[in-house]
């Protein structure tokens, strides 16, 4: 019916993405198929890959095929492996119980998500800096959540995202129109803004040379890095968006993660409630990667240019684009914060956290340059000189893990391995030997030992 | 309202009280969507409030979301039933409005989702992310309870969190440049998610109508089917059968047309089959059952009114591979990188709950709780009947749209109100074409409903 021509591309100078990998998303219809009248999204076509992590899968079950007696470890997409406290799940079951009852069944609930559950966010983890639970929208999750905040702000707006970031924030923002074409060149699309974040910054973007955009995303402790900005970095981050009267997008999904002081919410800096929205998930917090929980706040002192309260707007497409998060999660939610299941959470989270900590110990033992793995279940290793899908392929073919390419998260990931620090406690240990063996062995491509 | 004002004490035990409040109405009453509090801060209307020494961002707001023209029909309509409370304290008021399901969902489902619940605390039993389209085994399930023999296969079927998730996810898949049609009237998320997108012009206050889409007229005069000789041609038809809100249920005669209709401009409809189930008569269940239509259509439908999931969240879109763009690239591509881009999944509990829906015991138990409402739906129809009234739809779907020739609405939905203290749906928030109906749904407890019809009887006798 149709057939896929194969990108010929092989190499392309500086490689962001194995092209090769992918056959070209141009098709050519053949035989007496009909094709429809009406014309594919354009901003679809300038999407140059799949997205990220479902290329990572992809890879992986390739490689079982090839290998199929591979003990395959994966470290790649951060999925959580470790059971919810079961407090929290006998939560769960009970109100899906409930709702077989005349008492306990419920229909459709609020769109922003359940009063109490709302409440006990706001005073979980805004008491201090005063947000309301009037604020707080809860979600199925950030992803969702990233684009439905693309659709509250349309296509006309500028962005601006960290250099290495979480995919989605670029993709989404191609797939709603605010983009301009892809340059193979930098590995970048026109139209957006890349702030570069590595050793030499501090991981924080130098902003003095940041043109003016009017949204900037914004992710600490960072994704993929795993850098957490400091009180005094997000200072001049909430400054200079205020000057240029943007508003921040603050990805804290992995606040929990945070061991030093560096701040949990971009509320705890001053005036941040007029130029931020903050996202966060229950995925990384609690496990609920595949229960689905989030939730976005938009203060009410956030207004467009006009005075229009952002808000106002939120609201209306959470109200018709969406219809709430399951009530069942969301009991869940509810739980989880709970003092005995904040408690319980707390104790899988520091369980991440020790894991995160091996596999920093294990490469710096190897002289490699590694950075975050101490505020975030990520660790960020550095193979100056290389392709990092060349590493990622290299470390997949010698020791069956999966890890995650850095240019997947843009450009200035190009040399970078992110390896997620989820898992079973004995396969974090069993990778780390493998590891070892395999840069111990001092292969071709690894000599960046100092 | 219940409000947990001490986190310090065992929210386990008493969270899942406050969270089943017993409430004292059959409906929202503690989820309104607007809260009542900071009603002055979200309003319903697009007027924006200047605030002179407050701190502005220099971000424009999105044009084409300052085009809606009010609220979401439904948060309106849970607005004016909360108002009518504060001024009715004592009111025993019977929502017949917003499409909620009322009755517990059956043992068979639940206890499905519990027990994935409980395995989500155990090392064989925890799953992280799932796939975004849908976990295999429900994908299955859906393709062979509903499109077996229609040539529709698993991975035809994307699993999500509603019909209303999905419109705009195929909207984000559209993009702006496209025109679409809707039937007039109709479920106000197509209409409203297409000026979020981008794809209309203004509002025209005069024909209330948004510049730039198709509005198909169906009254009772063309049997609630459009004279498509006589609609333009636009790249995307939405198409509700069993409609939503006049109940009317597509012929196969009629749906062959609609195939050929698209077939012959190129065009793709979005058919959403949510109420398929409640089909008494004859009629096709899927757009699939005409040929030709993989190539020409997309199908939406949910377990909301079928499995009382209104809360729980779930459904599907069937993409079939053969629908392919203008250069041929298939639909069903772009609409799975949106799903793995812009979406994460049904939740896995949620899922669940699906299989079960879909076992022999589960499809039986689901009959029957539609059974019911069809029941609640035969009653008010009679009822109306009963009082004179040009009544349509209640046959095949739990809508009842019953005619006030001559009369706005909303003033009919407020006297309805105000008398009777039943919430309705004036048929104007469905667009023009809804101008004097009413949509009385039948979703709620069976005492409730008579009770309502009582009432009906009394104000209009």
């Amino acid at each position: 019916m149709y057939k896929l021509s194969a990108c010929c591309s092989m190499t392309c100078g500086i490689s962001f993405q194995p092209k090769m990998v992918l056959p070209s998303l141009r098709v050519q219809k053949q035989g007496n198929g009909h094709c429809t009248n009406v014309p594919r999204n354009v901003n679809l076509e300038k999407l140059q890959n799949n997205y990220l992590f479902p290329e990572i899968s992809k890879r992986e079950l390739n490689h079982l095929d090839k290998y199929p007696n591979a003990r395959v470890i994966s470290l790649g997409i951060g999925d959580t492996t470790e059971p919810i406290p079961q407090k929290i799940s006998l939560s769960m079951a009970n109100y899906a119980c409930a709702l077989s009852t005349a008492d306990g069944y419920r229909g459709y609930g609020a769109e922003q998500g359940n009063q109490a559950l709302r409440k006990a966010i706001a005073e979980t983890f805004y008491k201090d800096v005063v947000i309301k639970d009037t604020e707080v929208f809860v979600s199925d999750g950030s992803q969702c959540d990233i684009s439905r905040l693309q659709l509250l702000l349309g296509s006309k707006v500028t962005i601006a995202v960290q250099d290495p970031s979480f995919p989605a924030y670029i993709d989404s923002s191609v797939i709603i129109g605010q983009a301009g074409d892809y340059q193979d060149k930098t590995g970048k699309y026109q139209n957006i803004e890349y702030m570069l974040c590595g050793p030499e910054n501090n991981f924080f973007p130098d902003l003095a040379t940041t043109p003016r955009t009017d949204i900037i995303f914004f992710c600490s402790p960072n994704n993929p890095t795993g850098h957490a900005a400091t009180r005094t970095q997000l200072k001049q981050l909430v400054r200079f968006a205020r000057d240029n009267g943007s508003i921040i997008i603050f990805d804290s999904a992995y606040a929990a993660y945070i061991t030093d002081d560096s701040p949990k919410s971009i509320f705890e800096i001053p005036g941040a409630k007029e130029v931020a929205i903050e996202i966060s998930s229950f995925s990384k917090f609690a496990g609920f990667t595949g229960v689905r929980l989030g939730w976005t706040v938009v203060p009410e002192e956030l207004l467009f240019s006009s005075g229009f309260p952002v808000i106002n707007d939120f609201n209306r497409i959470v109200c018709t684009c969406f219809n709430g998060a399951s009530n069942i999660a969301q009991a869940g939610g509810l739980a989880c914060l709970s003092s005995e299941g904040f408690q319980a959470i707390h104790s899988v989270i520091d369980y991440y956290k020790e894991n995160a900590k091996i596999l920093v110990e294990t490469f710096a033992s190897l002289g490699l340059k590694v950075y975050g793995g101490v505020n975030a279940p990520y660790v960020w290793v550095h193979f100056p000189g290389s392709n990092s899908w060349s590493v990622f392929t290299e470390i997949l073919e010698k020791t069956h893990i999966i890890t995650v390419p850095g240019s997947g998260f843009g450009p200035a990931g190009a040399e970078y391995i992110r390896i997620s620090a989820f898992g079973h406690r004995e396969r974090i240990i069993e990778a780390s030997r493998r590891l070892e063996n395999l840069f111990s062995k001092r292969e071709a491509l690894f000599n960046f030992v100092e | 309202m219940p409000l947990m004002s001490d986190l310090s004490t065992s929210m386990i035990s008493s969270s899942s009280s406050a969270f089943l409040a017993p409430i004292s109405f059959n409906s929202r009453a503690q989820t309104v969507s607007v809260p009542v509090k900071s009603i002055n801060i979200v309003k319903c209307v697009a007027t924006p409030q200047e605030q002179q020494t407050a701190y502005k961002t220099n971000v424009s707001r999105n044009a084409n979301i300052a085009k809606l023209q009010a609220g979401y029909l439904f948060p309106e309509v849970a607005r004016r039933r909360a108002a009518h409370l504060l001024k009715y304290p004592n009111a025993q008021v019977i929502s017949l409005g917003i499409g909620d399901t009322t009755e517990p969902i059956p043992e068979v489902i639940t206890s499905a989702m519990a027990k994935r619940s409980r395995a989500l605390s155990t090392l064989e039993g925890y799953s992280g992310y799932g796939a975004e389209q849908g976990e295999k085994a429900l994908r299955a399930a859906l393709a062979s309870t509903f499109y077996r023999k229609l040539g529709i296969e698993d991975d035809d079927i994307f699993v999500s969190d509603g019909a209303k998730c999905d419109i705009s996810r195929l909207q984000v898949v559209f993009g702006s440049n496209v025109s679409m049609a809707v039937q007039d009237p109709s479920y106000p998320a197509y209409v409203d998610s297409s000026v979020i997108m981008g794809q209309t012009g203004q509002f025209q206050k005069d024909v209330e109508k948004y510049a730039n889409i198709e509005y198909m007229r169906c009254t009772p005069e063309n049997g609630f089917f459009p004279d498509l000789s006589t609609v333009a041609r636009t790249d995307i038809i939405f198409f509700c059968s069993p409609n939503n809100p006049t109940g009317a249920a597509a012929t196969r005669e009629q749906l062959i047309r609609l195939v050929q209709f698209a077939k012959d401009n190129g065009s793709i409809i979005v058919y959403d089959s949510a109420y398929a189930l409640y089909m008494l008569d004859d009629n096709p269940r899927s757009i699939f059952e005409i040929p030709g239509a993989k190539e020409v259509a997309i199908e939406t439908s949910s377990f909301s009114k079928y499995a009382g999931f209104t809360g729980v969240r779930l459904g599907w879109t069937v993409v079939p591979k053969q629908l392919l763009f203008s250069d041929g690239f298939p639909v069903a591509k772009d609409f799975n990188r949106i799903v793995c881009t812009c979406f994460n999944g049904a939740s896995n509990i949620a899922q669940a709950g699906g299989l079960a829906c879909l076992s022999p015991e589960g499809l039986e138990a689901m009959q029957e709780v539609i059974g019911f409402y069809k029941e609640n739906t035969n009653i008010i129809v009679d009822t109306f009947n009963s009082l004179g009234f040009k009544v349509y739809g209640g046959k095949n779907a739990p809508y009842v749209w019953v005619h006030f020739p001559g009369q706005n609405s909303w003033d009919v939905f407020s006297e309805i109100l105000e008398k009777t203290h039943i919430v309705t749906t004036p048929g104007s928030g469905f667009g023009p074409g809804g101008e004097g109906f009413i949509r009385v749904s039948a979703f709620g407890h069976r005492e409730n409903v008579l009770e309502a019809c009582r009432r009906f009887k009394q104000l209009y006798n």
